[in-house]
């Protein structure tokens, strides 16, 4: 089972270093890999038979409940076959497609890690490697949108998605430590057993709403959808994969399996049929406005995702069920669908929907599987899109408002899959494409293996009895269901008409010219897209202004605010603290020797505050320094008073050597400016004061000194107490401490060492 | 700086510097001192020289420049911190000789720790006090 997952993780290690030196010609062999994934994976479908669960943990970080632990069930396995098998088509696919691509080898290292992260995705027990696998999914994602990286388009998208993508990552990384916070287990099967943290109460509320935000923005709904459309950047193998068939189903992977917790959250159900009904309309009626095939199907993706969220919140038996095999239907006929797309683009140059026709004569094996898939999206029988479609129908239980949202959202997806799948191969083959060349083999079988399985799957839906039913059973529900093609004359029967004959009629009298396309784009002011950049561009806005002020390359601006920020610190403090050890507070009389210390040391400070010259006032600075040397020898601290004395020995040097170069004293600040620095230096000075005093008013905590006294001996063999913390009882400080010395020093080096021309500044 | 006096009493200064700076790291454990106060001193002992001599006497003196000393002085410390991962012992854990060497005293993983301090500091100091005294 680890082999499985991390295999990819390993091949795309390999291919990475392999580099130039594998054979193009021999790149279609990577497709073993997903091949023999879905081979072992599908052998797990024997072994599930029934309802068994099967279960690997590797210890990780034991002491963090971070564990390797991996859960095969129904709805794993479901997605894993999807995953694999698809990965396999695609395999092949991108082999040609991509064929003499300079990065063609890179493609693959992405495209297999992608597959990887996906496999560890479904298959994790544990909620931070389900969260690790996620931001994977996310981070493979962004490199495979831009990798055309020479278009600043696609950098564009791939950076959205990212950033969408990413948001949800951490909401879904906040879920993961919220509900490990709740319930004390991190892993996810566990939880079930705590399912009253997720349904009520203010928990259930920050828990659901973590877990909406992680799945809408993977699966792209309302109003998070617009990085999907961006997305399709990407060259087509990575639309088919990752963002129809697989990674954005990753957000209805993540609904799916806490579907049983959240099942009694009186939230859950009416958030997600909300979200996914507005999500699948708003999406269908978009495809109307298309003109580029690959934007056509990137919303209908998206209105596909979003009936999908609808059947999940609706969360009875038969919407569930309708959901699993509409995950399978929808798989087939998108991915095929892309394909399609693909081979059109590959060989014509053009996805404009009005250039494309007749290209029947051409490529008549692309336009069966066309014909196929586009009466399987249509949901016409024989075919499993019917299946699927009827269940659906079945699951909204005749409410009308439910029922109208779902029929006016199939005819307008039959209306994508006709204008994708059908359109442009009938009518008449025009002048410019008649020079067009068939497709090679690799390129249209995998679309043409995708419409025969959903024919097949169609006519025997029974083949998918026993996925469906442990899917089911692994999101906690035990009916019995059974996958029928033809239910008998009935109420479905005639919505299914119903929406057919409006797809229909749709596809026959809309005809989509540019003005159509152009009057879509007014909206776009007032899209979330805009609002999403528009923010992003004020974050920026702001970023550098605040930068501006605070961060503006001057020492003594620097200085200032640290010292501001420590000001607003302690007087918050001061004033919350009202003062009260300012009554109650005696001071031992002072020796003479300490009178004299405190009278060099101030005629010290205001020496060097008024010295004409640098050199005088560090010398006036090294006084201070070594006059507090002497206040520690008198409260016996030997080891500070040496240290200090070294340091401040050092101090001076540094100073003497950087400014024995420097011109003599220039006025930089004027009086006012002098007199503003005074009394934010008076002022800290006074707060530290108060400070002081209110530390030796507070009876002090003395078990950490205590144990250190008594122990050092004991336990470290040492008497001096201040060395041995420093090199015993905390050694580790200590080691750090000087690593990070060290790089101070290499920092100094580097920059003083590092003479950049003018030029380069 | 062109003086006679200091040019003489460095070369004497620096040996006895040194000397007190290993005395200090030495007594650490158990008197005033330790890695960090000893670094420092060795480090004042070649500025000094430094001073009187010019810096590329003192760089002549060292051999190598000031900056080896901090990888040396890290691997020192690291390694010290392993060795008890040796005995099964956690790392950092203190583990010491039975009995007291002549004139060093008991020996220790935190003797060897200390003077992995010793040597990062005195890398650091001379790493950065001769590299700004060059480029000034």
């Amino acid at each position: 089972m680890i082999l499985g997952v991390f295999s990819s993780f390993i091949a795309a290690l390999l291919l990475w270093f392999s580099g130039k030196s594998l054979k193009h010609k021999l790149c279609w062999l990577i497709m073993l890999l997903p091949a023999s994934l879905f081979i072992y994976f599908a052998s797990f479908l024997v072994k599930m038979e029934g309802a068994k669960v099967i279960t690997y943990v590797y210890k990780w970080v034991p002491s963090m409940g971070v564990n390797l632990s991996f859960r095969m069930d129904g709805l794993a396995l479901l997605f894993l076959l999807l995953i694999t098998g698809i990965g396999t088509l695609v395999y092949l696919y991108t082999s040609n497609y991509l064929k003499n691509h300079p990065l063609l080898i890179r493609f693959y290292t992405y495209l297999s890690l992608f597959m990887g992260s996906m496999i560890g995705l479904v298959l994790s027990d544990n909620i931070i490697t389900l969260f690790i696998f996620w931001e994977l999914t996310s981070i493979s994602s962004f490199f495979l949108i831009g990798f055309n990286n020479n278009d600043a388009a696609s950098r564009k998208s791939a950076l959205t998605a990212l950033a969408v993508t990413g948001f949800g990552g951490l909401a879904l990384l906040g879920f993961g430590v919220y509900a490990y916070f709740l319930t004390g287990t991190t892993s996810i099967n566990e939880m079930i057993g705590y399912s009253e943290m997720f349904e009520n109460g203010i928990s259930g509320m920050i828990l659901l709403g973590f877990i909406a935000i992680a799945a809408f923005t993977k699966s792209a709904q309302f109003p998070l959808h617009f990085w999907l459309p961006g997305a399709m950047k990407a060259p087509t193998p990575v639309s088919t994969y990752l963002h129809s068939a697989t990674m954005v189903k990753a957000g209805i992977y993540l609904l799916l399996r806490f579907t049983p917790h959240f099942e009694l959250n009186p939230y859950w159900s009416p958030i997600l049929t909300t979200v996914g009904a507005i999500t699948m309309l708003y999406a269908a009626f978009h495809t109307l406005f298309r003109k580029d095939l690959k934007g056509i199907l990137a919303y209908s993706t998206i209105s596909a995702l979003g009936i999908l969220v609808f059947l999940i919140g609706i969360g009875t038996t038969a919407s569930l069920t309708a959901a699993f095999v509409f995950i399978i239907v929808h798989a087939l006929y998108k991915a095929a669908l892309f394909l399609i797309t693909g081979i059109i683009d590959h060989q014509t140059k053009t996805r404009d929907l009005s250039q494309l026709s007749g290209l029947r004569k051409i490529m008549w094996p692309t336009a069966i599987a066309g014909f196929i898939v586009a009466i399987s999206s249509a949901g016409i029988p024989p075919t499993l899109g019917f299946v699927g479609k009827d269940l659906i129908y079945e699951a909204t239980d005749y409410t009308i408002l439910f029922t109208t949202v779902a029929v006016l959202t199939n005819c307008l997806l039959v209306y994508a899959g006709f204008a994708t799948g059908i359109k442009p191969f009938v009518g008449k083959l025009p002048e410019k494409l008649s020079a067009v060349k068939p497709p090679s083999r690799t390129l249209w079988i995998p679309a043409f293996l995708l419409a025969v399985l959903s024919v097949v799957f169609g006519l025997f839906p029974s083949l998918l009895g026993n996925i469906v039913q442990t899917s089911l059973y692994a999101v906690g529900d035990v009916s019995f269901v059974k996958l029928k093609l033809w239910h008998g004359f009935n109420g479905i029967l005639l919505l299914s008409m119903v929406t057919i004959i409006g797809g229909f009629a749709l596809y026959y009298f809309w005809k989509i010219s540019i003005q159509k396309e152009s009057w879509i784009s007014k909206f776009e002011k007032i899209s979330p897209q805009t609002l999403f950049v528009k923010t992003a561009v004020g974050f920026e806005v702001i970023a550098y202004k605040w930068t501006r002020i605070a961060q503006n390359g001057h020492l003594r601006n620097y200085v200032l605010i640290i010292v501001l920020a420590l000001i607003a610190a302690l007087g918050y403090h001061i004033i919350e603290d009202n003062a009260s050890y300012l009554s109650n507070f005696t001071l031992t009389p002072m020796s003479w020797n300490e009178i004299a210390v405190v009278g060099i040391m101030f005629f010290a400070i205001v020496f060097s505050v008024f010295a004409r010259s640098r050199l005088s006032a560090i010398v006036g600075l090294g006084v201070v320094g070594y006059t507090m040397c002497f206040i520690f020898v008198f409260f016996s601290a030997p080891d500070l008073a040496m240290t200090q004395f070294t340091i401040d020995t050092l101090t001076v040097i540094l100073f003497v050597l950087v400014l024995y170069r420097l011109p003599p004293y220039l006025k930089f600040s004027n009086t006012p400016i002098r007199i503003r620095d005074g009394l934010v230096a008076l002022v800290l000075g006074g707060f530290i004061t108060l400070i002081a005093l209110e530390v030796m008013d507070e009876s002090p905590v003395r078990s950490a000194a205590d144990f250190y006294a008594e122990n050092s001996y004991l336990l470290a063999k040492g008497k001096n107490v201040v060395n041995v913390i420093l090199v015993d009882f905390r050694g580790l400080d200590t080691f750090i401490e000087i690593i990070v010395l060290s790089i101070a020093a290499i920092g100094v080096f580097g920059l003083l060492k590092l003479r950049l021309k003018k030029e380069d500044k | 700086m062109k003086s006679i006096i200091l040019k003489s009493a460095s070369n004497y200064l620096l040996p006895l510097l040194l000397l007190f700076s290993v005395f200090v790291l030495l007594r650490g454990h158990y008197l005033p001192g330790g890695g960090f106060i000893g670094g420092l001193i060795a480090s004042i002992a070649f500025v000094l020289h430094a001073f009187a001599n010019g810096l590329k006497n003192t760089r002549f003196l060292l051999r190598i420049h000031p900056g080896f000393f901090i990888p040396a002085g890290l691997l020192l410390s690291l390694l010290s911190g392993l060795a008890p991962m040796w005995f099964d012992l956690p790392f950092l854990t203190g583990i010491w000789m039975d009995n007291p060497i002549p004139v060093i005293g008991m020996v220790g993983s935190a003797l060897f720790f200390d003077t992995g301090v010793f040597l990062v500091v005195v890398g650091v100091s001379l790493t950065i006090i001769f590299t700004i005294s060059e480029s000034a």
